[in-house]
């Protein structure tokens, strides 16, 4: 007897992708347009190929369009750095911001800056080792309090040493020249206004490394989602896969941190969406997850912009207002 | 790489020589100097009351609990007995299927994908399933009669169901040796049968079966060797008639019982006494 294998392509996820694609093509394009100058879609696409009036191309090519790719780049990576954690913790409130790696990769970055680093790869090496540290302490916490695995006091002493993080950048910026430092908000609450080419362009090339490895790994993230003792039995290194996601998906946060500051709860809500859209798999689901989470960060980067014009709100807190609420109704199904 | 191939992945012996185990804390060791050797082509069970060190025998497999002495092999005279510690976790699964004791359907993966997953020991990490990826799939869901649920989500099963799928996981890892932690736990009369008589075919087409289970009489009716644990240490070891003894299986459960025939098939059973419910006065 043979049997047909029944393909169920992730069909749902289909739709989900075309949805994210137009979605993301439509929120870059009001980021592109909306602003303190109002520019036609027309006039954006003839101002990104160089033509029209000088002050026009300014604003699309030097202010708007690296400010709108960064923030597709900053959302889609800490999406995918919250679907890895996720994944490996087998919980669904993991992500780096509060799980303090992404406070630890803030510290990291200032405490270079306050000393005088200045090269921006140097301080996003610093972010990475800020970053790394976190996960030491977060992880030793929660094993010196409660033994190893449980997932709950790794996300309280994630939330604490958040906390720590946030009093050590206030302590450190108290006295820094603001001519000299970005401020102690921006690296708390998150920004994408300084957004430099330069900048998109290191933060790409952390979310295709680091993102990569993460795609390249996704099925050990299938496995490890089962449990402990069902991935050992098919042949995962437990400890070790386990160590190195939650290091990698650290650094992909911490890429993220050094280009534009703490933004938390995207990469909570971010794998959420991308699981209820179908993606069952971890490769589906990451991708999927970088893409809303562009999605969504480009959007939040616009209400950031358009809500108090002209004040720019910080992007942490439009995304905290969005991802707060998120949390508790997912927190109480948990808890049900 | 293909059976035929590779005389690593024929029929393997996994044999656990003198292990002890002992965790973190504890004064006693939950493993005692243990030795079992499960052989290609019959059941081997480790059956033994609660806590007696059943499931660590499994987890030292699992590479979950480091062991105080002792080591575990798997192999055969060909390829030779290579410890298990030496041996990368893709390796050793490629070699030793493990359905571990509990584990609860956490991803939303429909029932043809979680048996794929058998053969992730199988597969670089971006290759797609292969044609023999396809055929032990469909090949662990046909021995497992669960064809019928394959399109089905791992978590609308029945509990017998998921079971069942777990055991085609196994299945589909296509290893020599085939391990259980008390597989037909919350399973009915029916389906447990059909677990042991699947199990009973696979040993007679020369798979090495090591069954970790309560399930005194059936095991005595299927098992060519029966370990029996008590507090960590082997308190017996043989064939049924050599185990299911009344004043070994007394001592051990700490019961009074009896030991009588298997009406089926003539094999040793065990009856507790005592306790005569509602047959008091009868």
């Amino acid at each position: 007897m043979t049997l047909r294998p029944v393909r169920h392509t992730e069909r749902t996820a289909g739709v989900a992708w075309g949805l994210g694609v137009i979605l993301l093509l439509l929120v870059v394009v009001l980021g592109l347009s909306i602003g303190a100058v109002s520019i036609q879609t027309t006039q954006v696409i003839n101002a990104l190929r160089g033509i029209g009036d000088a002050s026009t191309i300014a604003i699309i090519r030097d202010l708007r369009a690296p400010r709108v790719l960064l923030a597709a780049l900053v959302g889609a990576g800490l999406a995918t750095s919250g679907a890895a954690l996720q994944g490996s913790l087998r919980n669904p409130l993991a992500e780096p911001y509060l799980l303090g790696v992404s406070g630890g990769a803030a510290v990291g970055a200032v405490v270079a800056m306050a000393m005088g680093v200045t090269q921006p790869a140097l301080i996003t090496l610093c972010a990475f080792a800020g970053a790394a540290l976190a996960t030491l302490v977060v992880t030793a916490i929660a094993r010196v309090v409660g033994g190893s695995g449980d997932t709950k006091l790794l996300l309280m002493a994630g939330v604490v040493v958040g906390a720590f993080a946030n009093a050590a950048i206030l302590v450190a910026l108290a006295d820094a020249p603001p001519e000299r430092l970005r401020g102690a908000l921006f690296w708390m609450m998150g920004s994408a206004a300084d957004a430099t080419w330069p900048a998109v362009a290191r933060c790409a090339a952390a979310l295709l490394l680091l993102g990569g490895v993460l795609v390249w790994r996704a099925r050990d993230l299938d496995l490890l989602a089962l449990g402990d003792e069902p991935a050992a039995a098919l042949g995962v290194d437990v400890d070790r896969a386990a160590r190195r996601i939650f290091l990698v998906a650290s650094w992909l946060a911490a890429a993220t941190v050094a280009a534009a500051g703490l933004i938390g709860f995207v990469g909570l809500v971010v794998p959420n969406i991308a699981r209820a859209l179908g993606a069952r798999h971890h490769r589906p689901m990451l991708l999927l997850s970088a893409l809303y989470g562009a999605v969504l960060l480009v959007a939040a980067d616009l209400l950031a912009r358009t809500l108090r014009a002209p004040a720019d709100l910080p992007l942490g807190a439009v995304t905290a207002l969005v991802g707060v609420p998120f949390f508790l109704l997912r927190l109480r199904r948990l808890a049900a | 790489m293909s059976r035929a191939s590779n005389p690593a992945l024929l029929g393997a012996t996994l044999a656990f020589h003198h292990v002890s185990v002992r965790y973190a804390g504890r004064p006693q060791r939950a493993l005692d100097q243990v030795s079992v050797e499960a052989a290609p082509g019959q059941i081997t069970a480790v059956v033994g009351p609660n806590g007696s060190g059943k499931s660590t025998l499994v987890r030292t497999l699992l590479r979950r609990v480091p062991l105080e002495s002792g080591h575990v092999t798997v192999g055969n005279a060909q390829a030779g007995h290579i410890p298990v510690t030496t041996l990368h976790a893709r390796d050793l699964a490629q070699r030793v299927a493990i359905v571990p004791q509990r584990e609860e359907p956490v991803l939303p993966l429909r029932v043809e994908e979680f048996v794929a997953l058998g053969r992730h020991m199988h597969r670089s990490a971006f290759g797609g399933m292969s044609d023999a990826d396809h055929h032990a799939v469909q090949q662990a869901v046909h021995r497992a009669g669960i064809a019928d649920a394959l399109g089905r989500r791992t978590d609308t099963l029945s509990g017998g169901e998921w079971q069942r799928v777990r055991i085609a996981r196994a299945l589909a890892q296509a290893a020599p040796v085939l391990v259980l932690d008390e597989p037909t736990t919350f399973l009915d009369i029916a389906h447990e049968m059909a677990v042991f008589e699947l199990l009973d075919e696979l040993a007679k087409q020369g798979q090495t079966v090591l069954l970790v289970s309560h399930q005194l009489n059936l095991v005595a009716r299927f098992a060519s060797h029966i370990v029996l644990l008590h507090r960590g240490a082997v308190a017996a070891a043989g064939d049924a008639t050599a185990v299911m003894r009344g004043e070994i299986l007394e001592r051990v459960y700490e019961w009074p019982l009896v030991v009588t025939r298997d009406p089926a098939v003539g094999a040793p059973a065990l009856l507790p006494l005592r306790g005569s419910g509602r047959h008091r006065d009868q």
